[in-house]
């Protein structure tokens, strides 16, 4: 079943989490590959955590440009690069967990 | 937005306490494949599979993508075969056996369950058939999980199944001693057995359940630990309150996950299993989480006093947090597949007779324990009775599942691998049950007031 065909409203949201050694530009980096997906950021949050760089973004993936997989990939292949973890997850199964 | 430290703790679970969704099942029924001949019976069998589930595994890797969360398997479980194979001529129902482990290599999953009878009152021709076929099903195929129901609070304790069982589980050792004997991990003796349990190697698909369904089993064990770790010292109302908490939380993923999978694959939703399932990886074990409690090694005075409580609170944490809750509940205490229930076998502290009182308390029964290989069938029967008899008078599920590999001693180890884990050689009792087991009959159902 292609990604795009389902039923979860206009708006498909999901959390991108990214972990790692801080340096220069991780934002920018991750941003520029989140256009290329055209993916919109709806939210960014950012600190150091026991000494690493910690950042939760909330995006939009409704109007991607690849299905789920491929955009996970991607992302993936990015941390590896920048020596970071970066995962892409639909936000339900945050919401399932911490919300009732 | 969700909170942050939320999600972090989120993605810590997944990747350092190992949550993980256990088990997405489909449940088909093979009613329709009945045949006089029992080869136009297989080829009906697995089409009917084939076709309904030929998009369960990717349709699972798929939700593990998106959702970001391992469902380490995937799984079918049929209609008991004695059921299909009554309408057979042939005695014989290996064929069917075969015909499942083929469909199960066509659709990618890693078990498929059902070869099953129900004879808690009594052994049709049918039930016969399959449970003579059992060892020479176990060993002609890889995926086919057996189960066989013996008694029930109901109608109480079939004694002849339970005589015959114990010839079958050394029959399907020997067959299989090759390979460690892990035909018996593949074959389960229930009592009260649940009709849409995801779980192997007990599933199979009730006569009471839809034409399809899918049902979900959750797991961890590593994250109900780590919540124990910051409770050091604290009365055991807060652990119990912690617990709950967990399981909630825990179970929460598994009905989404269910949901996902049920929509995706337009099957109907059945159930998610409320259980607490131990891998053989460290930090994935029941046993640690009650030696968390306070107890030096698992198997010690207070152990059944705690899995009573662990048992019950991840209940009463996963049933508000699931729509529909069933199949066996409660926290699993497979010995070999769990890293601290091994550990407490080999030091010795952990035995069968402990165990028996555990499964007093938990879900399910004496699982995965390997017994020395020259264990009489009459000793396996009794062991069976035993447990059967804690089942039926508790009104809960309690099971077997007993690896008698030929050739093995105490102190030995069966290292089967993978989620079997392996499993120390524990001690029997060397006093005969011959005469008892050799009566056969029926044990009486229980009375159902007077409790004490």
């Amino acid at each position: 079943m292609a990604k795009n065909e389902r039923q979860w409203g206009k708006q498909m949201n999901a959390i991108i989490t990214v972990v790692g050694k801080d340096r220069v530009g991780i934002i920018a980096a991750i941003c520029v590959k989140l256009a290329e997906y055209q993916i919109n950021v709806l939210d960014i949050s950012q600190t150091i955590l026991q000494g690493s760089f910690t950042m939760v973004m909330a995006v939009d993936i409704s109007g991607a440009s690849l299905p789920f997989a491929q955009v996970s990939e991607g992302l993936q292949e990015l941390g590896k690069e920048m020596e970071l973890s970066i995962h892409i997850q639909r936000e339900e199964i945050f919401d399932a967990m911490h919300n009732i | 937005m969700i909170n942050q430290k939320d999600i972090l703790s989120t993605i810590q679970m997944i990747e350092q306490q190992h949550l993980d969704i256990r088990t997405v099942t489909m449940g088909i029924s093979l009613l329709s494949c009945c045949d006089e001949d029992i080869n136009s019976a297989c080829s009906k069998i697995y089409d009917k599979i084939c076709r309904y589930a030929e998009h369960l595994v990717p349709v699972c890797e798929e939700i593990e993508i998106e959702l970001g969360i391992p469902i380490v398997n995937k799984r079918i479980s049929v209609t008991p075969a004695a059921l299909v194979g009554a309408a057979c001529k042939s005695t014989d129902y290996t064929p069917i056996a075969k015909a499942l482990d083929e469909a199960a290599r066509t659709c990618g999953v890693n078990f498929i369950g059902g070869f099953s009878a129900l004879v808690q009152k009594g052994m049709t021709e049918a039930d016969q058939n399959l449970i003579r076929s059992i060892p020479e099903a176990l060993s002609s195929t890889q995926l086919v999980c057996s189960s066989v129901n013996v008694g029930s609070t109901r109608s109480g304790i079939n004694m002849d199944a339970v005589r015959l069982m114990g010839q079958v589980i050394k029959e399907t050792a020997w067959k299989t001693r090759e390979q460690d004997g892990i035909g018996c991990a593949k074959l389960v003796v229930f009592c009260n057995a649940v009709e849409d349990n995801p779980f192997m190697a007990g599933a199979f698909h009730g006569t009471g359940e839809p034409e399809k369904v899918i049902n979900v089993g959750v797991s961890g064990p590593g994250v109900v630990h780590n919540a124990l770790k910051e409770l050091k010292g604290a009365p055991l109302d807060e652990v119990a309150e912690t617990i709950k908490k967990t399981a909630f939380r825990v179970t929460r993923v598994g009905q989404l996950v269910a949901q996902e999978a049920s929509a995706r694959l337009n099957t109907p939703f059945g159930i998610v299993d409320l259980s607490l399932a131990p891998t053989p990886a460290i930090g994935d074990s029941v046993a640690r989480i009650l030696e968390e409690m306070g107890l030096q090694v698992c198997g010690t005075h207070g152990t059944t006093a705690a899995l009573a409580l662990l048992n019950d609170a991840v209940k009463k944490g996963g049933v508000m947090a699931s729509s529909s809750v069933g199949g066996l509940s409660g926290a699993f205490i497979p010995v070999s597949e769990d890293e601290g229930m091994i550990a407490a076998a080999r030091s010795g502290t952990l035995c069968i007779d402990k165990l028996e009182a555990m499964t007093c308390v938990c879900s399910v029964g004496l699982d995965m324990i390997a017994v020395p290989g020259d264990t009489p069938a009459e000793t396996i029967s009794a062991i069976i009775a035993d447990e059967a008899a804690v089942g039926m008078v508790n009104n809960k599920t309690t099971a077997v599942r007993i690896l008698p590999t030929p050739g093995t001693a105490v102190g030995d180890t069966i290292r089967m691998g993978g989620l079997l884990g392996d499993a120390p050689v524990m001690d029997v009792h060397k006093e005969s049950s011959a005469e008892f087991i050799a009566r056969g009959g029926r044990i009486p159902a229980p009375m159902h007031s007077l409790k004490n």
